[in-house]
């Protein structure tokens, strides 16, 4: 009687708490790798975060990867995009074709000359949309590219954007000529996209440029 | 500034303006000094006595729990005793349906058995018939002397040969009917060994009576004492359900690892059912959740099982018949079987996810691709250590049942006694904290005192100038009266 009360109790507790609200846990990444100038040398770097990305997302959670270019705020620009299934073995499935789909990118992107420009607001502002769109609990926007940001005088990007609740990591921010010059360049322009980030609303702002070390960023708080 | 800083009237000087303070608050603590006494006295009532008597009432509660513990502890103990006696009795009327059932047909067989060697022994007793009359008669013939007659000669001769072949016929015989009685006694061997076997047997079952009308015996002087209610019964009985207390939790324990285990075996290949990444709550995942129904199916099933087969009693299955008890026991069994089974797939499972997403991580690792060892049957055995673990769980956690309620039952008893020390050592607390408040109220008026000691100094000493004033007006010698006459005479 008493173990028969004890069960009831425990299903009862179950009950009560699978009809308790629940946040989200799923998690979507959107990867925004720079294709412009030099630094579409950087692509085997890129796919090796993207295969790690893979490694570690579960089913249910989602990853896209997107390119920056001179003008980047364009759905064309999404190159491979997956939503994991709930079931394990789909998910695998589904990690290994989108891999496959990023390798072949990856490829022709080293046979190509790189972009002129540099549109990474156009590309921050592409996957802050396509994030909200997922509903995920945690938005994380990766950013593989040195931050210098170059745009053609059509192009308007001086406007307030939008990253509420999204985390920003700008990834293997390689130092240019330039700031080798004068280091205060380089230091400056992180400030800068630092300040820009945070007034938009992202949730987190962080630099890294050790890629030994990834599981350090997304571990912690995936 | 503080408070203090404000009153002082030399705020450099702390102390000199202390002692300012005191002198000026001297005269109206003094004159406060009957008012401020009851009000500490007050005070520290106001705190003591309701802890005293929350101490009294959990005293009395602890009182209250120590009998209701006793008689718990004997009315669990009297019914352990009962039923150990019960089972006793059982094995008794088992051993007598079982074999003194069948006395009447082994002692027959017995009868029988020592009827035929009987008749084997009587026949072993006949000798063979002694030699005929004529014989003596030629012994004499054969004793007279040989006188030389050639005729007596001849026929003693013959009667010689006579009897050489007579003592040779006789002889013969006579070892012929010693091998006839030695064959008969070797005959007897078989029998000998079959009654030995069924005195043995019989030997056996009486013991096996005396050592359960022993225990009887033994349980119903415990059982006797359990009556009695005394103190050793309650101290045995207390120390046994303690120790099967610390001894059911620690297979409970045990259990409850295995149960982990199985738990984590489970839980990853569940997500393929009920789909990972879906959470229930914060922490806890619906594949999660789904391994611990599946586990705790299992674990209720076991206790069905054991309940069914009367190892424990922990539902009140007294009211079912016997068929149903039955059917309940198959149908436990058979669903235990059934999670067995779905805990194996579970396993397969698991490796397969686990083998897609070690193979995945290769690939993505290398650029070129890695290769796949090639799985012999080596790598296949922690597929099998999963799968068989998979099956035997289940029914391990099946007899968690057995220690669970033992648990529970001492649990009961040991809960008491721990709720009824908690009860005692608050009272304790609750006293020693009114003690105390009475003590510091005492203290305070004594401070009180310390710090007005200088009128009550003179209060003091009014008090004896006005006592000696008085003393000395009461003792001093009574004014002798004027007589009439005018001469003056002390009465």
């Amino acid at each position: 009687m008493r173990v028969a009360s004890t069960l009831t109790l425990l299903g009862a507790f179950l009950f009560v708490v699978a009809c308790g609200p629940t946040a989200n846990h799923n998690q979507a990444v959107y990867v925004l790798i720079d294709t412009s100038g030099t630094y579409v040398r950087e692509m085997n770097k890129a796919q090796a975060v993207v295969n790690y990305l893979l490694g570690t997302i579960n089913p249910g959670d989602t990853l896209a990867v997107g390119r920056v270019k001179s003008r980047s705020f364009s759905e064309k620009d999404i190159i491979a995009k997956v939503s994991l299934g709930k079931d394990p073995l789909a998910a695998n499935a589904q990690k290994r074709a989108f891999s496959e789909q990023f390798s072949a990118f990856t490829k022709a992107e080293l046979q190509e000359k790189g972009s002129r420009y540099t549109d990474i607001t156009g590309g921050l502002i592409q996957a802050a949309e396509y994030l909200n769109e997922t509903q995920a609990g945690r938005k994380t926007v990766v950013i593989f590219s040195d931050m210098q940001e170059e745009l053609d005088y059509k192009t308007v990007r001086d406007f307030p954007i939008k990253l509420d609740g999204i985390r920003v990591v700008a990834l293997n921010v390689t130092k240019l000529s330039t700031d080798n010059v004068d280091p205060r360049r380089y230091m400056d322009r992180l400030e800068w996209w630092e300040k820009r980030a945070r007034t938009a609303g992202a949730s987190d702002w962080k630099v890294v440029n050790d890629m030994e070390h990834l599981d350090r960023i997304f571990r912690a708080k995936s | 500034m503080s408070l203090l800083q404000s009153l002082l009237i030399w705020p450099d000087r702390i102390v000199p303006s202390l002692l300012i303070l005191l002198l000026i608050a001297v005269p109206f603590l003094y004159a406060a000094r009957g008012p401020m006494h009851a009000l500490i006295r007050s005070a520290s009532r106001v705190v003591s006595n309701p802890l005293r008597l929350g101490a009294r009432w959990l005293a009395d509660a602890a009182n209250r729990l120590r009998t209701r513990n006793l008689q718990v502890l004997f009315a669990h103990g009297s019914h352990e005793v009962k039923q150990t006696i019960e089972r006793e009795f059982e094995r008794v009327t088992t051993l007598v349906q079982r074999d003194l059932e069948g006395y009447p047909v082994l002692q027959r067989k017995l009868m029988d058995e020592i009827t035929r060697i009987e008749e084997d022994y009587k026949k072993t007793g006949e000798v063979p018939l002694p030699p005929p009359e004529w014989v003596k008669a030629i012994e004499s013939l054969a004793k007279i002397k040989a006188s030389g007659d050639g005729v007596v000669e001849r026929i003693l001769a013959e009667i010689r040969d006579s009897l050489g072949d007579i003592y040779q016929k006789v002889v013969s015989e006579y070892r012929g009917a010693y091998q006839d009685r030695h064959r008969i006694l070797k005959g007897f061997l078989p029998f000998w060994r079959s009654v030995n076997q069924t005195l043995a047997q019989v030997d056996r079952n009486i013991t096996g009576l005396q050592v359960s009308a022993a225990k009887i015996d033994a349980n119903v002087v415990k059982l006797e004492s359990i009556a009695a209610r005394g103190n050793d019964a309650a101290h045995a009985l207390a120390s046994s359900a303690s120790t099967l207390f610390f001894v059911a939790g620690m297979v409970m324990l045990i259990a409850f690892g295995g149960a982990y285990v199985n738990f984590k075996l489970i839980a990853l290949p569940m997500s393929a059912m009920v789909g990972g990444g879906d959470y229930i709550t914060d922490t806890l995942q619906a594949s999660e959740v789904a391994a611990l129904v599946i586990i705790l199916f299992e674990t209720l099933m076991g206790l069905f099982l054991m309940e069914t087969l009367r190892f424990t009693s922990l539902f009140p299955f007294g009211s079912i018949t016997e068929k149903m008890r039955h059917r309940l026991m198959w149908a436990s069994l058979t669903i235990l079987l059934v999670l067995a089974g779905v805990e194996v797939a579970l396993a397969v499972m698991r490796d397969t996810i686990i083998s897609a997403d070690v193979a995945l991580k290769q690939q993505l690792g290398s650029a070129t691709g890695a290769v796949r060892p090639e799985a012999g049957w080596v790598t296949r055995i922690p597929t099998f250590g999963q799968m068989i673990l998979g099956f035997t769980l289940p029914f391990a956690l099946a007899f968690v049942a057995i220690p669970l309620e033992t648990f529970i039952n001492s649990g009961r008893t040991v809960l008491g006694v721990g709720i009824e020390l908690a009860l005692q050592g608050l009272a304790f607390v609750l006293r020693f904290v009114a003690n105390m408040a009475k003590e510091i109220g005492r203290f305070t008026i004594m401070l009180y005192d310390v710090l007005i000691f200088a009128p009550l100094a003179i209060e003091r000493w009014v008090a004896s100038y006005r006592d000696g004033t008085a003393r000395r007006n009461k003792l001093r010698p009574v004014p002798p009266l004027k007589r009439a006459g005018g001469s003056e005479e002390a009465i």
